[in-house]
Parts: structure tokens; C-alpha cells; sequence
């Protein structure tokens, strides 16, 4: 039994799932998905818990062989659509769950509308879990596929070796991925290392995220912040979120594969309900900060929460995709066509 | 002593805050906090990380909140007291010549000491883990004498090899695994402080207590091979004190 045959590893994709958050205590980056509301419903979408590991793409995905019997998958993060080569070349809409047979090849248009996208399997990978996660950590070389991102070649093993036999699902508007507005900050833990005046400056500049953005952390460009009491600490804990200020005055976002600890002042920390907005953003978006208190940030992930579970309840049944039905080949199609154009 | 701060995170950690500067009796406090807290079985914490001088309280927003929290450890902190907690002492071999020490010369000279007396005194007194962070399994030790007050290299070194011994600031380190560093390095271990296949990846933790001890190049090499084979395991004992 196997999997998948990756033909085209892509851009470096990796295996992740929620990650590994309760040992930092010893060192261990938490990593995990950096969308996780979008691997939620993927993983809705082909029936498995939330937090199961999918594979992780930016801009290029994988193209993979189906060498088992059937696998259920679902793309999501992003519009870009499902590519299917079997007897024929089809395209199928993202956000809709599809069975797919041995030997037929599935792959991603470029995705260019989001940072991160999610290729959600059923059942999920026969893969060893490390400090109880799936996610690949590839600098201290845990988790995932050995340790690393996907290469041509690799046999990725699933845990079925068929899809179960019920109808396909999908979710008619994924208007999530519209969110848009300030990216909502707490001030602290080191606001008194920064001047008022570059306090200010922060809510007030607009920031281009910098080519240099990657699973640790998203370097901004834009106007220098001043440090009021120096660039160093003794080195404390770091969140997700966390923004951190080195000499140079350039905000660097931490995101799902940050150090457990650091020694630069952190001015702020992204709310955890814009997290995921956040690892949908791409090097050359603009954003903005806007300041929340801590009570408030609680408040919007609960309300995010509703959102999602809202989201989550309102999946509905899909048009299955039949390769070998010839005879309804066409109709089908041009059904799932139809639909596509709707989103 | 000065009462904690406590700093706000986001909405996911809340750092309590016992001092700013590295002292091993504010350390001592924030790993005793730490120890309490997780034995209070609070409600909503996913992970609590001591480090040097503060604690870092990491809290799923869905499950409970920072006001909650912050009265949960305030009523902790009521109860503190001195009384000095067990910990793990390990005895870790390290070989402090030639290649496994590039930098130990330059070291003896910016401490105006001589490379002998650098070793002896590194190894002199076991040394308490104070935090770990950086990467996994990577311990921050502590405190040296003052005479290791000294800086972090100009330029940091691309590659560290793995299981190096460094120093700055008083304190010393063992880079668990090959990656950037711009510590001094003045000695290299045969033991691994964090191997994933092994059933406890990771052989330290905050509070444990380490002694360095100085082995010739030698020995450093048969232990190495020992621990290769899965057929070494550095000694150690519960302290109750």
C-alpha cells in the first residue's frame, strides 16, 4: 500500500497540522499551519478531525500520482483550481472534495491569490508523529515526510488505501479569504523599549511584506522604527504573532516556526484571530496595524470561532467527478463549470 | 525582592516578569513559579516556558483568559518561599582541545587566563539550566564566573558544529544541533542533547544541573562511538536538597 508519487514537489511543501504547542517548555518551535482555518475545513471537506496534516504549498503546488485504490482530497486556501490528469486534463474548483483513482494525477494552478494553500487526504498520512504532531519542523529536521519538505520522487503513505464510499462536499463561499482592514495588534510585551513617537508611527505606516517571508517570520518594509532604550534583551518567550523589532527598526512578524525564545524588544503581538489572515498574505501585500487591548483580542477570536463553526455546518453535497462514466462525463463537467463560475 | 510584572502577549501568552538582567536567585524564582503553576492544573494553559528572568504563559483564548490567569498566578505568588526544589545533576563529558575547541585560545586571551585554567574553571561547579529556547533541546547554563562576562562573537558563525560547548555572557550552551551561532566555542561533547528517535529526545530541562566534565580527545572519541552504537548514557542523579 502507498499513497501518493510526488512528481513535481513544487515550491517546498510540507506536512503540517496544528503543530506541537506544549513544548516549548524544552525548546521545541510549535510550527503547524500557518492558515489553520483554512486546514479546518479541508479537512471538513474530506471528513477527517480539524486539525489532521495536510500538505502545506505557497505559489507552486505539488503534482502527485494516486498509487493506491482511491483518496478522497479537497484543496482549500485558496481559488486556484484542482488540476485532474486521467483519461483527460480537468479542472476542478477548490473548496469541494474529490475521489480520485490509481494513477491518475492531480496538481494545483499557481496559486497567486494566497500565501498558503492546503491539499487536505482523507484519512490522513501513515507518518510517525514527533512531540505528538505530524507538522515538519525542517531546521531541526521532525515531523512530516523525514523530517523535510516534499522532493520529486518521494512515496507520500496515506493511511487508506480507498476513499470510503459517500457523496462529495463542498463550501459554496469561502468569503474568509476576503477579510481584509488594519491587522489588529496588542502592545507589549516591550512597548517601553519604543519611543511614543515610533509607537505612533507603527499604528500609522503601512508595511509591504518583504520577499524575505517564510514559516518562521514575515519581514516588513517600510519607514524605521526607533528603539528607545536599545535592541537588546534578556532573552524571553516568544508567541505567535509576536512582533518583533531588531537594530535595524524593521518589524519582523513570527509566525507558526518562530524560536521558543529571543533576545530583540517586541513591540506587539498579532491577535490570534488575524493569524491566519496573516499566513494568507503574500511577499508584496500591504498591511496596517490597529491597536486592541487584550480583552478585545479575546473577544474576537471567540467571535472567529462562531464564524468558523458556522462555516464548518454549512457544507453542502457536491457533484461527484467520475473519470470513468464516460457516458456522463460531459454534463458533469460542465456542471462543476457552472458551479465555479458561481463562487 | 521586587514584586513580578506581568505583560501582556496577545491573546494567546502572558509573560510574568520577575527582573530584567540574568541572576540566577530571579531565575530560581520564575522555574519555581513555573513548577507551581503546573501543579495548580489551571485551567486553558497549553505551555508554560521559563526563561531567564520572566515565564511565559502560553493560554488557548477559547478555554480561559489573561484576567483568569493573572489571578490564578497572583494567588501563586502569595505562597512563595526559598526552599530550594530537587533537580536532575548530570555529569557531561567534553573535550576541551584542538578541533573540538576553535575558539578556546582566543578566549583565554580575552580573559587574560591561560587555556587551562579557562577549562577548569568552565568545569568547575555544576552549572543550573536556566531556560531552553533557541532550538530543541538547547540549553542556556549558568552562572559563570565574572570573568566569562565577555561578548558574543563580532560576527556569528554560519555553521556551528553540532554538540559544541559555547560561552558568553557569563553563561555557557551546547548547540544540540548544526546551525548559525555567534557564541564562543571552547569545547564539543560526544553526547547528544537531542536526538529524535530516541525515546526522550530531548535530555535536559529547565532547572536540571550540569558538570562539565574535561575528558581528553581521546576518550571524547570512544564515548562518541559508544553513543553512535545507542551504548552510552550520560550519568545522573536526583538531587533532593
Amino acid at each position: 500500500m502507498n499513497g501518493f508519487r510526488v512528481i513535481q514537489a513544487g515550491f517546498a511543501p510540507t506536512l503540517q497540522d496544528f503543530g506541537r504547542p506544549a513544548f516549548q517548555n524544552r525548546g521545541v518551535p510549535v510550527s503547524g499551519a500557518l492558515d489553520p482555518v483554512s486546514l479546518r475545513i479541508g479537512n471538513a471537506l474530506v471528513g477527517n478531525d480539524g486539525g489532521m496534516a495536510a500538505i502545506e504549498f505557497r505559489l507552486v503546488g505539488p503534482t502527485l500520482e494516486v498509487t493506491v485504490e482511491s483518496v478522497r482530497v479537497a484543496l482549500t486556501g485558496t481559488r486556484a483550481e484542482l488540476i485532474v490528469e486521467a483519461s483527460e486534463r480537468v479542472t476542478l474548483p477548490s473548496y469541494q472534495s474529490v475521489t480520485l483513482r490509481r494513477g491518475q494525477r492531480l496538481s494545483v494552478a499557481p496559486v497567486s491569490d494566497s500565501g498558503v494553500a492546503y491539499l487536505c487526504v482523507e484519512g490522513g498520512f501513515d507518518l510517525p508523529a514527533v512531540f505528538d504532531s505530524l507538522s515538519t519542523y525542517g531546521r531541526s529536521r521532525i515531523g512530516g515526510f523525514h523530517g523535510r519538505a516534499l522532493k520529486d520522487g518521494d512515496e507520500l503513505p496515506l493511511r487508506l488505501s480507498e476513499a470510503e464510499e459517500r457523496g462529495e462536499l463542498r463550501l459554496e463561499r469561502p468569503a474568509y479569504l476576503e477579510e481584509t482592514g488594519p491587522v489588529r495588534v496588542v502592545l507589549g510585551p516591550q512597548r517601553d523599549y519604543f519611543s511614543e513617537a515610533s509607537t505612533a508611527a507603527f499604528f500609522e505606516t503601512e508595511y509591504k511584506i518583504s520577499r524575505e517571508a517564510d514559516r518562521m517570520g514575515m519581514r516588513l518594509e517600510g519607514p524605521a522604527l526607533e528603539h528607545a532604550r536599545g535592541y537588546n534583551i534578556t532573552s524571553d518567550g516568544i508567541v505567535t504573532g509576536a512582533v518583533q523589532v531588531p537594530g535595524n527598526g524593521m518589524p519582523i512578524i513570527l509566525l507558526a516556526d518562530h524560536q521558543t525564545t529571543g533576545g530583540y524588544p517586541k513591540i506587539g503581538t498579532v491577535i490570534s484571530a488575524d493569524i491566519p489572515r496573516l499566513g494568507r498574505m503574500k511577499p508584496g501585500d500591504r498591511l496596517s496595524f490597529r491597536e486592541i487591548d487584550v480583552e478585545g483580542a479575546e473577544g474576537a477570536r471567540r467571535e472567529q470561532e462562531k464564524a468558523i463553526q458556522k462555516l464548518l455546518a454549512s457544507l453542502t453535497p457536491a457533484a461527484a467527478w467520475l473519470d470513468e462514466a464516460a457516458l456522463y462525463r460531459e454534463n458533469l463537467i460542465s456542471g462543476v463549470v457552472q458551479d465555479s463560475d458561481a463562487l | 525582592m521586587s514584586e513580578p510584572v506581568f505583560l501582556p502577549a496577545g491573546d494567546t501568552a502572558l509573560v510574568v516578569q520577575f527582573g530584567e538582567a540574568v541572576d540566577a536567585a530571579v531565575n530560581r524564582r520564575v522555574r519555581h513559579l513555573a513548577a507551581k503553576l503546573r501543579e495548580s492544573g489551571a485551567k486553558g494553559i497549553v505551555d508554560i516556558v521559563p526563561t531567564i528572568r520572566s515565564l511565559m504563559v502560553h493560554y488557548d483564548p477559547l478555554e480561559t483568559g489573561s484576567a483568569a490567569l493573572r489571578a490564578a498566578i497572583s494567588e501563586l505568588l502569595h505562597h512563595e518561599h526559598d526552599e530550594e526544589d530537587a533537580y536532575r545533576l548530570w555529569t557531561i563529558p567534553v573535550c576541551y582541545e584542538g578541533r573540538c575547541a576553535p575558539d578556546l585560545e582566543n578566549v583565554a586571551r580575552e580573559m587574560k587566563l591561560d587555556t587551562g585554567e579557562v577549562v577548569r574553571r568552565h568545569a568547575a561547579e555544576p552549572l543550573e539550566v536556566f531556560m531552553m529556547g533557541f532550538l530543541p533541546g538547547f540549553p542556556y547554563l549558568g552562572l559563570l564566573p565574572e570573568e566569562f562576562d565577555i561578548p558574543r562573537l563580532f560576527e556569528p558563525r554560519v555553521k556551528v558544529p553540532a554538540r559544541s560547548i559555547s560561552v558568553a555572557v557569563r553563561q555557557t550552551t551546547v548547540y544540540t544541533v548544526e546551525c548559525p551561532g555567534g557564541w564562543h566555542l571552547i569545547g564539543q561533547t560526544p553526547v547528544e542533547f537531542f536526538e529524535p528517535e530516541r525515546s526522550e529526545p530531548i535530555l535536559v530541562a529547565a532547572g536540571d544541573r550540569i558538570r562539565f566534565e574535561p575528558v581528553p580527545l581521546r576518550e571524547y572519541e570512544s564515548i562518541r562511538k559508544a553513543v553512535e552504537a545507542d551504548d552510552y548514557k550520560p550519568a545522573s542523579e536526583e538531587i533532593v536538597p
